[in-house]
């Protein structure tokens, strides 16, 4: 089959982005999707000739492209939508999932349902009516499941004149609100789903907006964001046995990383082995990557079944029968406390009961309230106890180790969803107050997007890393005078200038390497929260490491900025002496040379500091912020 | 499929092997439904990666209509002997000589209907409380709300209004006695998806999928082969023509598209370009457009 090759390159470079939307009835939601299936020809005529019949029939003029996506009979007497539809588009580069819900608050579960694996939430609003109550409610779900980019539509703008004033009304209001939630990326786009403008193709009726259509931004947010990539957790689904001499344990790497070699865990037994190797129909591999469906062999005989865990021996979860946890509540019935039901995560499962409900959330204004219950569609905070341990992480910090459903035992339906907030503690309880006015998920006191608002600028991160001498202060000083003298704020972290204060404590090993560009990270978090453009310079060898700091950041605001130049320029330039120390024969680890240097595959910016001058590498650098954090930009991207 | 190509095609490879092995693990006694068409070659296929270096940990089912084109019986065998798997045969034939369901009658008649009946006995004599099928949720309407791992009562019956809600990938595979689920493990999978899976993959497929000449008539719209178990009516006339099947199953209601697609390559193309869905040739989906759904409810797969 030598001819399919061309065409298998072709589509084996197409990723995949998941998405969930929610609206009520009216808003457009079915347009809008009706819209993106149409204009990216995923609709077929058969599918075409049906609607027109079905639109017909209920005495529509023209073609009603909402009733492409209303699935079942009953639902399209009553013309909505009433559970999760998945519906499929692709574009050259990316294929689309999404996941389309209700969006009532007798709906809940649903939009619960539909976020729960989603990169990207749609939340759909009519420009005429602003932010009403239930774009507020579909924001606090899309949160607190940890949906990390928002996608705020504005639609029906063809009714408001294509007004630019209606339009930053609801940018400022919606944003205030936001301010409320941990979104790490929330962007805006005027739209009018019926007549197609900035939905798949840019309008030409709102000259002043300039971000883009909706499925360019459906295109442009990286997937899998929500992956974390750093903690290796593998739930064990199902020992492989063909014979004697072959054990595998079978699972889908959850998170993290894996390698042959690895020295791991067994949870909760806590029995160590190491990996011996990792097998797929394939052949085997070195290393398994979030996500990857494998067969893992251990090289010693241990016990290890479904629903165990197994993790590297530095880097466990929390083991525990007792935490703490908000919870959906999805069937009729009513939550009962003390009752028990079955509790399914990862691959275990286990009996468990709610201990207590702190308190449940009214989703519509966020405010707290006493509760001994939890009814249909309703959301709180409890204290789970469970019969067996269970190795879990916060959900926040991973959504694969921190989520879990439960199942009622004597009927065996699905009737809660959970998201681990943490292990209970007894300390902390009596502190807590038991029902404070207004829920504030862990935000800051003035917000990032308050400051912004005022400075007139968005914030962002611009990661410079190369061996040492390729230029990257020389480059990252310029850039940041000029940035500060166009009003700017701008702050300057530096490789040598760390490693005096904060990072005095760390060396150069690889692990004290990984510590020193964590650290940073965190504090460009802090500048970033504060509202500056963040320029770092550090050689940052390591691709994972990076990696990790870039995952930090939402879509757009993190720019990885390779600074390159060849190692005969580098050694000849040899500003610090240490290339000549190097060559003298005393190892001062330099990175490129006597230790590894991982260049970034997919930077935002590559120069080439032996081909460039000065001051062209600056305008490049220069460019790319003034894009990207404009001033007297007003949207959150 | 091999480590470094990392698209979306492994993305759902991935899932589709993680649904796989949540079967073997949640049920005692599972099979996937084989018709021989390719979401179910696709499917067998994703299980022998699941379970490597074991066998497939369950058996293969195949309804068999008695009303098959011959090259889809001898497909069949070659690949499941590739497998290495184990194929279990349902007969339409046996239901009818026993009496569970009559005949329909009469040149329209299609064996289509009666399979819900075989299927179910199927599925008792094997004692199976799990049927993975290949159905994918870009199909048809009624099938956009489908789970993964749908529950079925002691009837064998769907309850759309009723479904478990399917979370991250946490799936409920909990059921009481004489309950069974039906699982689609790719139901995140276009048509496009499956063709472009196929030529990564290299999977063999039956020769009906590609062009070739064969005697066709039209009814309804639809070309269909001639066939022993089909007769002519009024008006309708056999010609030679250049057709490829977009879907394989009962020879009597399986349209066939005018193609000159011989690879898969031109199958991709074509199925970019197609303005048809590949069931707009299945003549049993035309009688109502909520046809699908009322058969679900009793038990289609
Ligand atoms: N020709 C040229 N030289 C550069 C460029 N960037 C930096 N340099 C020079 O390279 C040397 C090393 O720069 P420096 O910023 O100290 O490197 P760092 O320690 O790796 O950040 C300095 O002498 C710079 O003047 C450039 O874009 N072009």
């Amino acid at each position: 089959m030598a001819d399919s090759t061309a065409s298998a390159n072709a589509y084996a470079g197409m990723d995949l982005l998941r998405i969930a939307t929610a609206g009520s009835v009216d808003d457009g939601k079915s347009t809008l999707i009706g819209r993106l299936l149409y204009d990216t020809k995923s609709i077929f005529e058969d599918q075409m000739e049906q609607i027109e019949g079905a639109s017909r029939r209920l005495g529509e003029v023209g073609v009603n492209l909402a009733l492409l996506t209303d699935g079942l009979r009953a639902e399209r007497e009553q013309k909505i939508t009433i559970d999760v539809a998945y519906r499929y588009f692709a574009t050259p580069r990316r294929k689309f999932i999404l996941a389309d819900t209700p969006g009532h608050v007798q709906y809940t579960r649903n939009m619960v349902t539909g976020a729960s694996t989603a990169d990207v939430a749609i939340v759909l609003l009519d420009a005429r009516k602003g932010v009403l109550t239930q774009s507020r409610r579909h924001s606090f779900i899309a949160s607190l499941l940890g949906i990390p980019h928002i996608v705020v539509a504005v639609n029906k703008m063809d009714l408001v004149d294509w007004s630019e004033d209606v339009f930053r009304t609801i940018v400022a209001d919606y944003t205030a609100f936001a301010s409320k939630l941990t979104v790490a990326d929330i962007t805006f786009v005027p739209m009018s789903a019926l007549e197609g403008d900035n939905v798949v193709t840019s309008s030409t009726r709102m000259p002043w907006y300039q971000g883009g259509p909706l499925l360019h931004m459906l295109e442009s947010i990286s997937p899998g964001r929500r992956r974390n990539t750093i903690d290796a957790r593998f739930p064990v689904q199902y020992v492989v046995r063909p014979n004697q001499s072959f054990r595998g344990y079978a699972g889908t790497l959850a998170s993290g990383s894996l390698r042959v070699g690895d020295e791991v865990l067994s949870l909760p037994s806590g029995v160590s082995s190491n990996i011996k190797s990792i097998e797929t129909f394939d052949g085997t591999r070195d290393e398994a990557l979030a996500g990857d469906a494998v067969v893992l062999t251990l090289t010693s005989e241990i016990d290890v079944s479904r629903g165990d865990m197994i993790v590297r021996r530095k880097n466990v979860p929390t083991v525990s029968d007792k935490f703490d946890a908000y919870i959906c509540w999805m069937n009729e019935a009513p939550l009962e406390v003390g009752r028990s039901y079955v509790l399914l995560h990862t691959s275990r499962e286990v009996q468990a009961f709610v201990e207590r409900i702190e308190y449940k959330v009214d989703i519509d204004t966020l405010h707290r309230e006493p509760a001994d219950t939890l009814g249909v569609n309703e959301i709180g905070r409890v204290e789970l106890v469970t019969a067996k341990p269970l190795s879990f992480d916060s959900y926040r910090v991973n959504s694969a180790t921190g989520s879990f459903v439960l199942i009622d035992a004597a009927t065996n339906v699905t009737v809660g969803a959970g998201m681990i907030r943490g292990e209970t503690n007894p300390l902390e309880q009596d502190e807590r107050p038991k029902a404070s006015p207004n829920v504030t998920w862990d935000g800051w006191n003035i917000t990032r997007a308050e400051r912004e608002q005022a400075q007139g600028h968005a914030a962002g991160v611009v990661w410079l890393t190369g061996l040492s001498g390729a230029g990257k202060s020389t480059i990252a000083r310029e850039v940041e005078r000029r940035l500060f003298a166009e009003g700017y704020r701008t702050m300057l972290l530096d490789g040598d200038q760390l490693r005096h204060g904060l990072n005095g404590d760390l060396g150069f090993s690889p692990a004290d390497r990984a510590e020193n560009v964590r650290r940073v990270g965190a504090v460009a978090q802090l500048f970033y929260e504060a509202g500056h453009i963040v320029l770092c310079t550090f050689v940052s060898p390591f691709r994972r490491d990076r990696d990790a700091v870039r995952a930090l950041f939402p879509e757009g605001r993190f720019a990885e900025v390779h600074v390159d130049a060849p190692l005969d320029v580098l050694t000849s330039r040899d500003v610090k002496g240490l290339y000549r120390k190097q060559a003298a024969g005393s190892d001062v680890g330099l990175s490129g040379v006597s230790t590894p240097y991982e260049a970034p595959a997919k930077a935002e910016l590559t120069l080439d500091t032996a081909a460039l001058s000065v001051e062209d590498a600056v305008a490049q650098v220069l460019a790319m912020v003034r894009e990207r954090s404009p001033k007297g930009s007003i949207t959150g991207g | 499929m091999k480590a470094d190509v990392r698209g979306h095609l492994y993305a759902l490879e991935n899932e589709s092997i993680h649904v796989l092995r949540e079967v073997a693990a949640q049920f005692e006694r599972p099979v996937l439904l084989f018709s021989g068409g390719k979401d179910s070659i696709v499917v067998a296929w994703l299980a022998r990666k699941a379970f490597h270096p074991a066998p497939i940990p369950f058996p293969l089912l195949h309804i068999d209509t008695g009303h098959n084109f011959a090259e889809t019986i001898s497909f069949r065998d070659e690949y499941v002997k590739l497998l290495g798997c184990d194929l279990r045969v349902a007969l339409v034939q046996d239901s009818i000589d026993q009496g569970r369901v009559v005949e329909e009658t009469g040149p329209l008649a299609s064996r289509n209907a009666l399979q819900t009946v075989t299927l179910l006995d199927g599925l008792r004599d094997l004692k199976a409380d799990a049927a993975i099928g290949g159905a994918r949720r870009d199909e048809e309407k009624a099938r956009a709300k489908e789970r993964m791992f749908s529950h079925r009562d002691r009837f064998g019956q769907w309850d759309p209004k009723n479904q478990r809600p399917e979370l991250w990938s946490l799936y409920n595979g909990r059921k009481i006695q004489g309950e069974h689920f039906r699982v689609f493990p790719i139901s995140n999978w276009t048509e496009m998806d499956i063709w472009q899976y196929i030529a990564l993959e290299e999977i063999p497929m039956p020769s009906l999928y590609f062009a070739h000449e064969r005697e066709v008539f039209v009814r309804d719209g639809i070309h269909l082969a001639k066939t022993d178990f089909m007769s002519l009516v009024e008006g309708e006339e056999l010609e030679r023509k250049v057709v490829r099947f977009r879907t394989i199953g009962d020879a009597t209601c399986t349209g066939a598209v005018l193609s000159t697609a011989s690879t898969i390559d031109d199958i991709i193309l074509e199925t970019a370009a197609a303005r048809l869905t590949e069931r707009g040739g299945r003549s049993d989906d035309k009688r109502s457009e909520a046809a699908m759904e009322d058969r679900k409810k009793a038990g289609y797969f």
